[in-house]
Order: C-alpha cells, then structure tokens, then sequence
C-alpha cells in the first residue's frame, strides 16, 4: 500500500523538523526563552501509583506493567502523533489489494538489549507463544483470525487472514518477545518477567519491589539513543503523597488529579518549577441502562433521562471543568469520531414532555412519577474507589429527582460488582467508564451476539443495523468506508440512547520543567520521548 | 513445666487445619475470582481467553480439589504460585516484603513500649497531679488524630516546607553507591516519620493499662508493706510494684507479635513503604487467593506461637500457672 510508505516518510521528515527546529516551537513557558541544547544524561523519575506485575507484556493485563513494557519492547508498528499506524520494528508493511495478506518489512539491523540481532524468527515465535493454549494470556484473539504466518527471509513476515480484518494491523503493535531466550521454555516461569529483554528505547537494569524500577537508555536504539539516560518508575501508592514528593522535587512526572491541576499547582512558583499539560484522555464515563429492564425498554425514557441530566453541571463540578461532554462511544480528535452528532441538550421541561409521552403523567405524594401504581425509582450501581463517579452518580440523583425520578445510589466492591451484579444482568443502571483503543472497532461492546453473561454488551443492546455496521466497520481497510459505517453507528446511538454518554475526562500530566522537547499532540506527550532532554546546565542526577 | 509445653504445643496441630479450613472457606466465599479481576472489562478477551486463564490457575477443578492441593502442598511448606499474572512463588513475594514490615514494627512496638511503661508509671505515681493530666491528653491526641491526616501534615511540614526529611519510600535515588553508614543513616531518615507516626497512635492504650495496672499494684498491701519497712519510694515502685504491674503488658506483647508481620495499609500506602499491608490489601483485591490464603496462615501461627509465648511467659514469672 502505497499511502502507508509515504506515511512513513512524512514521519521520519515530521521527525527530523522536530529536532530542528526545538526552540522555536511556540509552547508558553517561562524556561522556553534560556532553552540549553539537547545533551545526554540525567534521568527522569515518573510517579506511578501501581507496580508492574510481570514484564513480558503479553501475560500482563495491568497499565503500570504495560506502561514499562512499553519502554523496553517494540511492535512490528506503532501509533504517531497523530494517532496512525506507522511502522516501528517493521520498516514497512503492505496490505494486497483483497485485504487479506499484510507483509512486514523488517528492519534490518536491530539487536535485542543483549546483543543478539532482531529477526523474521522473533515475530514468529511471538505469534506462536500467543496462541499457544498454554500460556495464560488475554491476548490471543486477535491473532487467532490468522490463517497462515510465514516468513518468506530473516526479514520479512507474511500473514494472511481467512476475511479481512481492519484492527489486524493494529494488534501487530503488540510486543515482540526474543526467540532466542525463550523458545522452548515455559513463559510463564521465564526470568524475563523480572529480567526483560527488548528492542526499545531503554533497556532493563534493577527492580526493587515495591519501590522503583530503573531503565537505562540503549544507546544503539535504531530510531537514536535516547537523550536522557535513566528512566525511573518510583511506585508511590498514594497520590497526596506524590504530589508533595513532585512538589519537593523527588518526582519528574506525574498524572495529577483534576482539583490537584486546578487548584494546588498554579502560582508563579510552581509553574516556573513544572510543565502540565491537558489533552482528552482515550476513555468516557457513562450510565448503561439494563436494556433488558422494562422501565428502560421504551427510547423515549431513555432520552429524557439524558435530557433531564445536565451533563456540564457533572464536567464542572467533578471534574473542575478538565474535561468534555461525551455524545457517543468514540472519544473527540479520533478519525473516527462523528463531529455531527444530535446530541440531546440538557432541557429538564423536554424530559418531562419525553416522560409523559411515554406515560409517566401522574406524581405521587412524594413527586415521584407513577405509571400502573408503579413509581419511578431505580437503582445507580457504580464500583468501590473511585470518588469521581461516585459523585457523578449524585449530580445524576439530584437532577433526575427534579422530574420526578426516585434514584438510589450503591457503590459495590470491583470484584463482588463484576460477578454478582454486572456479569448476571442483575442491576438497573451502572455508572462505569470505558478504555477506548485506537481502532474504533466495537464489536464486544454494541454487537447483539455479545451479550451473554461475563460478555461486554451487558446492558443488552441490540439493533440490526448497527449489527451489520460494525461488520462492515471491521472487515475493509478502506477508512473512508469505515469512517461511513462508524459514523452511522454514532448517529444510531445518539439516537437510541443505550447509554447515557457523560463525560471524557482529561489526562493532565505534570512534567518538571527541566525536562525540554515535550510536544503535545493527538497522541498524547509520550510519543516523542526519546527526544526529550535535559540541558547540561539543568542536569541534576 | 515440660508436660505444659508439650500440651500446649500438641493442642496446636488440630487448630492450625480448623484455621486452613476457615481461611480456604471465607476467601473463596467472597464474590468474584481472581481471573474475573485480570480480564474483565477488556474487549480483548472472549471467553475462551478466560477458561484458559482459569485451568492454568487450576481454578476448574472441584473446590475440595482445590482445598487439598492447597494443603498437601502446606504441610511440604510450599505456598505456591501467586494467581497474579507475575505467577511467583507466594513465598519469594512475602520473603521481598516480609524484612521490611518485621523491622519497621518491631522498632516501632520496641518504641511504643519502651515508652508506654515508663509515661504509665510516671503518671500512676504522679496520679491526678497535672503531670498525669498532662500525659493523658498527649496520649489520647495520639490516639484520636487519624493516622493518614497526621502523616501527610509531618510530610508536608519536614519534607515540603522544611526539606529535612523525606517524604516517602526506604531509600534515596542512588543510594546503592552509599558507603555503609551513609547508606544506614538515609534510611533511618526515611523510617523516622514512618515510625513516629506508626507509635504515636497505640502510646495511649498501652501507657493507660500500664498506668491502671500500676495504680492496682500500688494499692495492694505488700506495697503498703514494703513502704512500712521504710524501703525507699524508688525500690518500692520499681523492684516491689513493677514486677507486679508488668504482667498484663505481657500478655499484651504477646498478642503484638502476630500483629509484627502485619503491615498497615494506609500507612504503608502513605509513605510507600512495599510492606505486608499492602500485599495483602492487593491480594485480597484482585482475589489472588494464594498469596492470601498464605499471609492469613502465617498470620495464624504466629498468633498461636505468640499466645504460646505468652501463656510460658506466665508460667515463668507465675508459679501457680507452672505448678497448677
């Protein structure tokens, strides 16, 4: 495919003009104007608030373990800047005409953190340990829709696929695993869960449980050695805690909390001593109605029950104002994300004509809406620890309580939620948020064949037609088809209101100011990472 | 006193499988699994990912398959693998934590009571004064502040304003290439706001029994006795009275030891100190059942060792229990 190659072009161009031009890049700050030159050396300390659990990346589930990987390991791609699929350990890679066969262009020359070069056999054994029943991974799936994987020289691989499959290119992002270290032994006691050995930007040095894990940077990384020497993750469960250690200078990076970004880091101080940043995270908060409940069978409640919600009092008052109003399943910025949605304003007089078309026209004593003897009053389940929804869910019983509907709030423990509540069908109305991928491909979410129990269409939706357009979404590489098919679905769902679709939130990242070369984009601040520096005359470690 | 030891030691084996048994039974009782907790919500998971997940962890098999796997492989002394997805050996995850929790409370029980006998007796002999009065509002701040609330203002006040100490965690950046005693002394300053903290709270239970305990003592007759033979105020309370007054502390100090390998979660959160507390807290959270079902038996035996202890203890200094 040609426009792939050319992508890649305009990357490593996009790359170059990145480095070229560091200074005059208009970012607002005070530091910008005594910018030093790039130099090699010092370190980064990152605050996290969990520790790994393992790091081989395809046994691991959890984001802080991920997180590390992520460092240490390559794909045969990776998302850019701006959110699209280039090549990383791939040089390139073409999809045949039909869709079915993708063949990776290998780069020649990379060599494992031990030395070892990097080849055609490394991708295979990855795709092998994937799909090998005994290994207890969650991520077969995807490489189970391949056909046949071959690998024609040391540095190209072919797969093809029995139909075409669009998130196929994307599940290639995940971490190539060294063959030479741990073919024919059993992955699940391989040293390299605490050892790791990758092709990435850093390369692995000491784990101290509990405390920190140091990466050092590897400085024959195929896309350059990485500015800054060392990278460390401190594990600080709490997140007061981090704060005042960022504030003391002990952590570089952090992600801070919407009133810790609001409130307790602004003053000349602080903002000469740290950089924050605030882009759309990739995940929304949303009510889920139990479709199969017959007070939520009818669209009309449904509607009015968004329309009785005012959705920016929820955005202001929780989440101080850093975040925006969601209208649907794809998050604002990706190529996917349907910018015409209807959405249903918040008009608490239009709920209640909603309300009363759909029968609920008499109050009670109490002014609660009754239809056949039958108040309206429902149950808002959300999980245990998180405050953010807890208090959305009560923004959500106030407002909903002036038309007339009696909500009740219960907060359940993650584990007892998922299997007593959310696994049986048994609730009303779940307040949770979903992690959304790059792909805008939802079939596990929305698709009418996923909604048995422990599967993600919980709340039961089905319709047809969005049926078939997440089919059509998933099988062409074409994105104007896709972006047609995703468009629709949104339409549909603005419309049906399964969900009422609250908020995405906003990552706000805090980085310390001695920290040069940050350029927020789509993706995010940490697609660049290798060229962030820190001037010889700011170096502390 | 040889047949009382042996007694009491036999009367442990049948309590340790009652407490296998009730420990198996009341962590699978609770909701949820702990394959449930690593791939739910995730799109990329069918269920056949799922099944996969639980045979590897044995989780398919009977629950009484499940309980005698568990316990044969107890008695050989092996914890087995934790359910994480790290599948370690439990014993290498409480072995990596065990060092740090063990030190940091037996310092701080150490402090608490080093402490607590001599605030007790200084405000039992000083009883009623403002002295005693003095004491008692200090303990009882101790013990009303919450724990979290005192720790972050200490953390804010010597590691933000002032930078004296800092803030959080065991060691600092570097601390490998410490010589010796720097390398002591950067840790002693990280343990000491963890410490303080961790007794400033239990000062007010122990010095109040110590100062009760005293108080009872000192109003018997032989101490009456003792003074009338006209020893001296200091051989009466500290050779004649402290003997007396310490053994209920005794029994107390034995009950502390199953509680040393126990660590605080807040506390440990707060301060990030990779401890017990927080092993066990995330164990019981993602339902790694190993890793709780071990801590909890451990937890069990030194209970019944340190109930062991402390009925020997009042054998030793009581010669009606030895003989009786």
């Amino acid at each position: 495919m040609i426009a792939a190659r050319w992508l890649m072009l305009l990357v490593v161009i996009q790359a170059l003009t990145v480095s070229a031009c560091n200074q005059s890049t208009p970012i607002p700050k005070v530091s910008e104007a005594k910018d030093g030159k790039p130099a090699y050396g010092d370190a980064i300390i990152e605050g996290t608030i969990g520790e790994a659990s393992t790091l081989i990346p395809i046994l691991a589930s959890d984001a802080s373990s991920l997180s590390v990987a992520g460092q240490i390991y390559n794909g045969l791609v990776k998302y850019d800047k701006d959110l699209n699929i280039v090549g990383d350990l791939a040089q390139s890679y073409d999809i045949s005409p039909d869709g079915l066969t993708i063949t990776f262009h290998l780069r020649h020359g990379v060599k494992w953190h031990d030395g070892a070069p990097f080849t055609a056999r490394d991708v295979l054994y990855t795709y092998r340990v994937t799909i090998d029943p005994k290994t207890p991974t969650a991520y077969a799936e995807d490489f189970k829709q391949v056909r046949n994987i071959t690998a024609p020289d040391e540095y190209t691989v072919r797969v093809t696929y029995g139909a075409p499959f669009a998130p196929a290119l994307a599940s290639w992002g995940s971490s190539i695993l060294p063959s030479h270290l741990l073919e024919g032994k059993d992955i699940t006691k391989s040293p390299l869960s605490r050892h790791p050995v990758g092709t990435g930007p850093y390369r692995f040095k000491e784990w101290i449980a509990g405390q920190k894990i140091v990466l050092e940077s590897n400085h024959d990384y195929f896309e350059g050695r990485p500015y800054i020497d060392r990278y460390i993750y401190r594990i600080i469960p709490d997140t007061s805690t981090m704060y005042m250690e960022l504030k003391a200078g002990t952590v570089d990076l952090m992600n801070l909390t919407p009133v810790q970004y609001v409130r307790q880091t602004t003053g000349a101080d602080f903002t000469a001593r740290f950089n924050k940043y605030r882009y759309p995270s990739s995940g929304y908060v949303y009510m889920g109605y139990n479709l199969r409940h017959p007070l939520f069978r009818d669209k009309r409640v449904r509607q009015a029950l968004t329309a009785a919600i005012d959705k920016d009092e929820i955005i202001h008052g929780v989440l101080f104002g850093m975040g925006q109003k969601a209208m649907g399943p794809i998050v604002p910025g990706r190529w996917a994300y349907n910018p015409h949605i209807k959405d249903i304003p918040y008009d608490p007089g239009h709920a209640a004509e909603l309300l009363a078309q759909a029968g609920w026209t008499q109050k009670n004593a109490d002014g609660i809406l009754v239809k056949d003897g039958k108040p309206f009053s429902f149950t808002i389940l959300t999980n245990q620890g998180n405050q953010q929804r807890l208090l959305t869910a009560q923004i959500v019983q106030q407002r909903l309580s002036h038309v007339g509907i009696d909500v009740k709030i219960r907060v359940v423990e993650w584990a007892t939620f998922l299997k007593e509540f959310v696994d049986k069908g048994n609730f009303e109305v779940v307040l949770l948020g979903w992690n959304t991928s790059q792909d805008p491909d939802m079939y596990d979410v929305w698709h009418s064949s996923k909604t048995n129990p422990g599967e993600l269409n919980f709340i039961g939706f089905k319709n047809p037609e969005v049926d078939r357009l997440l089919v059509e979404g998933r099988s062409t590489f074409d994105i104007e088809k896709r972006k047609k098919a995703y468009y629709r679905i949104q339409d549909i769902l603005a419309d049906e209101q399964p969900y009422t679709f609250l908020y995405v939130p906003d990552a706000l990242p805090v980085v310390s100011s001695r920290i040069h070369g940050i350029k927020p984009a789509p993706a995010g601040i940490g697609y660049n990472q290798i060229l962030w520096y820190v001037p010889k005359t700011e170096q502390v470690y | 006193m040889a047949t009382y030891l042996v007694k009491r030691i036999l009367i442990l084996i049948p309590l340790m499988f009652g407490i296998t048994l009730i420990t198996f039974s009341v962590i699978h009782l609770a909701p949820g699994e702990p394959v449930e907790m690593q791939v739910a919500m995730n799109p990329k998971v069918t269920k056949e990912a799922r099944d996969r997940l639980r045979k590897f962890y044995g989780l398919d098999k009977p629950l009484h398959v499940q309980y005698l796997n568990w316990v044969g492989k107890l008695v050989r002394l092996d914890l087995g693998r934790s359910f994480s997805p790290d599948n370690r050996p439990v014993v290498d995850k409480i072995k990596e934590r065990l060092p740090i929790t063990l030190s940091l409370n037996i310092i701080a029980l150490l402090l608490e009571f080093g402490l607590a006998v001599p605030i007790g007796i200084l405000a039992a002999t000083h009883r009623d004064t403002w002295l005693d009065k003095g004491i008692t509002i200090f303990v009882f701040i101790g013990f009303a502040v919450p724990t979290f609330w005192l720790a972050l203002l200490l953390m804010y006040f010597f590691g933000v304003k002032l930078n004296w100490l800092p803030i959080s965690g065991l060691h600092s950046l570097g601390s490998d290439s410490f010589g010796l005693v720097h390398y002591l002394w950067d840790m002693a300053k990280h343990l000491l706001m963890p410490v303080l903290v961790a007794s400033f709270g239990s000062l007010a239970g122990l010095s109040r029994y110590m100062r009760s305990s005293m108080l009872n003592v000192i109003g018997q007759d032989y101490i009456t006795t003792a003074r009338a033979k006209g020893l001296s105020e200091r051989v009466v309370i500290y050779k004649h009275a402290l003997r007396n007054a310490l053994l209920p502390l005794i029994t107390l100090f034995g009950f502390s030891i199953p509680g040393l390998i126990g660590g605080s979660v807040i506390f440990e959160t707060i301060y990030a100190i990779p401890g017990m507390g927080q092993l066990f807290y995330q164990g019981v959270m993602s339902r790694d059942y190993p890793v709780v079902m071990g801590i909890l038996v451990i937890g069990a035996m030194l209970t019944l060792i340190g109930n062991l202890i402390a009925d020997v203890s009042y054998a030793l200094a009581d010669p009606r229990i030895r003989h009786g």
